[in-house]
């Protein structure tokens, strides 16, 4: 049965799971925007808000947008799902305790201690690619300096990181529909995921990283074995994946602005500004479900209860009522601050300081290093149902004399 | 430690009422009859009692009605002597110099309210309540104390409110289950809370599951024990742009150094996601963020400045920015 929607909401044949869109987004999601505050996706049968207002009701109404449901088109409750669900895919209480537990080992002060062991590998990678001039920034930087910082800093074995990457990959395209891109994702899901599990269990982590953090609080009474297993996997699969499209994003945007790269060349300290906009105009995680809980009204459409709702946080992220007519150009002065991509509310991202450190740090080190910086080749778009990233950026680079 | 004088009246105390065990109420009025300028919930004044002593009480009349100004004052048998001063010498007919009404503790506009106080707590949550069930929001008071004695203006309310107000004598149901109120955290409700430290400690760590900027909390013991306080301005010297801003009391200090045209990254603004700390330089901060662990809030090395301020008594921070 295919689901019908109410009255008053417009529908558009729209597929923002083609490969069409998801690799030239935009077009689309204007159109989205600026067909009413919701619209009924056809071909899926749910409805999708684009518009920033929309977005951050639903982000912030947890109560009647769940995330038990599942962060897909499909209902995780009525059948098994392919795995146990994660911190977000669960609602208070069982979120709390995790939640809880999780901002006591990631604060401003476990992720201060980053900074140090953090920034040496960044330089050393930034010293690398400008002797080389030329490289290419998704290969050979941005998929390199989150796995050789992060996984030791949440203390999982040597053996085995090769599967962080493609568990992330099935993880976030599992934020879509069952279409070829998934199934593609999925090919060597067993092998993956029982990699990662492995890694998450207790005996297999080492004393100081942020893993054993998370069992301590087994033994205080926090949380039970199997949530500390599970926060550790959600860990490790939120973490990879995103930095990497958000530093190759940071970077695709900043190689087609010669003037912000001045800018940042002339005062590096602005890192993280230019990271934080690029968050907003090219946001790694674009695009995932809620499920509503109880009948109700958006943007003046009414929802009926168990309804699914995509929700285009890329989209709200370049709404031009929140950002201005300016809000498709990349604009490093621009205060981005409340921009989405992390979410926001009750499951707002608890690793958003590591990764705005890994970001800010690859950023510097470049910033001092490199004059300039344009593109050698246009960037490959990637084929990924929640996030946007890219294959590959060719960039040039000329060193700082 | 020196304490500016903020503008003070004269009022004259029109009435003194015992309105639970070891609380008193005191009824303010001008001389000349005339009102007070309008007020907001959350709002308090200083008392000047002598040189030395100013305490900061907060209002619980209705701002509704300007014709008077109603605090209550409990007597805390170890306080450096403010409280045990009101009740032994203040009566009726006496003159005191007030601190114009100011307002540490506004209440934000939201659809759903949860208000818990601890015991003397419950004044500056009166006439947020009073101002929620007025616009017709959805609200409820948990308010605890050690018996039903000892807890002011506990039966009024009920009487007024109905089920909305739960009272939690501690010798009758034993102490507020906070875990239970507060485990389930709901969307679109503000916990505003007020009461003892232990029990806002309390609170501030089960609201950590909530939405970000879900709790506020006046610290009661700490402001009203406090000389000059967090309300008054103060300045702020920005070390690495050698600017110096002055920060009012309706902003923040993230707001008024973006004024200034220097660039803080933020993303919350709610002191949940850590992503404005700021170092400190010089000066005392007052953390009211939620994400900065108690080791560096003892240290005040660090601080969220889209929500936290100077400490009572520092008239100066200076931050590395
Ligand atoms: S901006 Fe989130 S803590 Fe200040």
């Amino acid at each position: 049965m295919t689901p019908s929607p109410t009255a008053d909401v417009t529908s558009l044949p729209d597929d923002p799971f083609s490969v069409a869109n998801i690799t030239d987004p935009y077009p689309m999601l204007t159109r989205l925007r600026e067909n009413g505050p919701v619209t009924w996706l056809e071909k899926y049968g749910v409805y999708a808000v684009a518009g920033f207002e929309e977005v951050y009701e639903v982000l912030t109404d947890f109560e009647t947008y769940c995330s038990s449901g599942g962060l897909g088109p499909h209902d995780i409750r009525e059948d098994e799902g392919w795995r146990p669900p994660s911190i977000l895919e669960s609602d208070p209480p069982t979120h709390t305790v995790m939640r809880r537990a999780l901002t006591g080992v990631i604060n401003p002060s476990t992720v201060r201690a980053l900074r140090e062991p953090f920034t040496p590998p960044a330089e050393e990678l930034a010293d690398e690619l400008v002797t080389r001039g030329e490289f290419d920034v998704v290969k050979d930087l941005a998929e390199k300096y989150p796995l050789r910082v992060f996984p030791d800093a949440v203390g999982i074995p040597e053996d085995g990181r090769e599967h962080l990457l493609p568990y992330g990959n099935m993880v976030f395209n599992a934020f879509g529909p069952k279409n070829e891109i998934l199934d593609r994702a999925f090919a060597n899901a067993d092998e993956h995921s029982a990699a990662i599990m492995q890694n998450c269990a207790r005996e297999n982590l080492d004393s100081t990283g942020f893993g054993a953090r998370i069992w301590d609080r087994v033994h205080d009474g926090m949380l039970t074995p199997e949530q500390a297993t599970l926060l550790v996997r959600a860990l490790l699969s939120a973490g990879v994946d995103t930095t990497v499209f958000g530093i190759g994003n940071t970077l695709k945007c900043l190689s087609q602005s010669p003037q912000a790269w001045a800018t940042l060349r002339d005062n590096p300290a602005l890192a993280k500004f230019a990271v934080d906009e690029a968050l907003r105009l090219e946001s790694p995680f674009q695009k995932f479900h809620r499920t509503t809980t109880a009948a109700g009204t958006l943007g003046g459409v009414d929802i009926p209860a168990n309804s699914k709702i995509l929700l285009l946080t890329g989209a709200a992220n370049r709404d031009p009522r929140q950002w201005h007519d300016n809000a498709d150009d990349y604009d490093i002065e621009r205060r981005a601050s409340g921009h989405v991509a992390f979410g926001m509310g009750l499951h707002q991202c608890v690793g958003q300081p590591i990764a705005r450190l890994e970001m800010e740090l690859v950023l510097k080190a470049l910033a001092t290093r490199v004059e300039r910086i344009e593109p050698a080749g246009e960037p490959v778009p990637i084929v990924h149902n929640s996030l946007r990233g890219f294959e590959s950026i060719p960039v040039k680079v000329v060193p700082r004399s | 430690m020196s304490v500016l004088r903020a503008r003070t009246r004269e009022v004259v105390v029109d009435r003194v009422e015992r309105v639970a065990e070891d609380v008193v109420s005191l009824v303010l009025v001008n001389p000349d009859g005339s009102p007070f300028p309008a007020w907001e919930p959350g709002s308090h004044v200083d008392l000047h009692l002598g040189e030395e002593h100013v305490r900061q009480y907060s209002l619980c009349s209705s701002p509704t009605d300007l014709s008077h100004l109603r605090i209550a004052v409990l007597n805390v048998p170890d306080s450096r002597g403010g409280s045990r001063w009101v009740h032994e010498n203040i009566r009726p007919r006496d003159t005191v110099p007030i601190s114009e009404p100011r307002n540490n503790f506004p209440i934000k506009d939201s659809r759903k309210y949860l208000f818990l106080a601890g015991g003397i707590g419950i004044t500056p949550i009166i006439p947020m309540i009073e101002w929620a069930h007025a616009a017709g929001k959805e609200w409820q008071l948990v308010y605890g104390g050690r018996s039903r004695d000892s807890m002011a203006f506990g039966d009024r309310l009920r009487d007024e409110y109905g089920d909305r107000v739960r009272l939690v004598p501690e010798d009758e149901s034993g102490r507020m289950d906070l875990q239970a109120i507060l485990g389930l955290p709901r969307a679109h409700m503000l916990v505003y809370a007020c009461g003892p430290t232990g029990m806002l400690r309390t609170v501030e760590d089960l609201c950590m599951g909530w939405p970000p900027g879900a709790l506020h909390t006046e610290k009661f013991a700490a402001t009203a024990l406090g000389t000059a306080s967090a309300a008054e301005p103060f300045d702020v010297d920005l070390v690495r742009s050698g600017k110096t801003v002055r920060v009012p009391t309706d902003r923040t200090i993230l707001e008024a150094v973006e004024d200034v045209g220097v660039r803080v990254l933020s993303s919350c603004r709610h002191g949940l996601c850590g992503t404005c700390e700021t170092t400190v330089v010089s000066g005392d901060p007052e953390h009211r963020d939620a994400v900065l662990p108690q080791q560096d809030r003892d240290s005040g090395d660090m601080m969220m400045i889209c929500v936290s301020r100077a400490a009572a008594g520092c008239r100066r921070l200076a931050l590395d920015l």
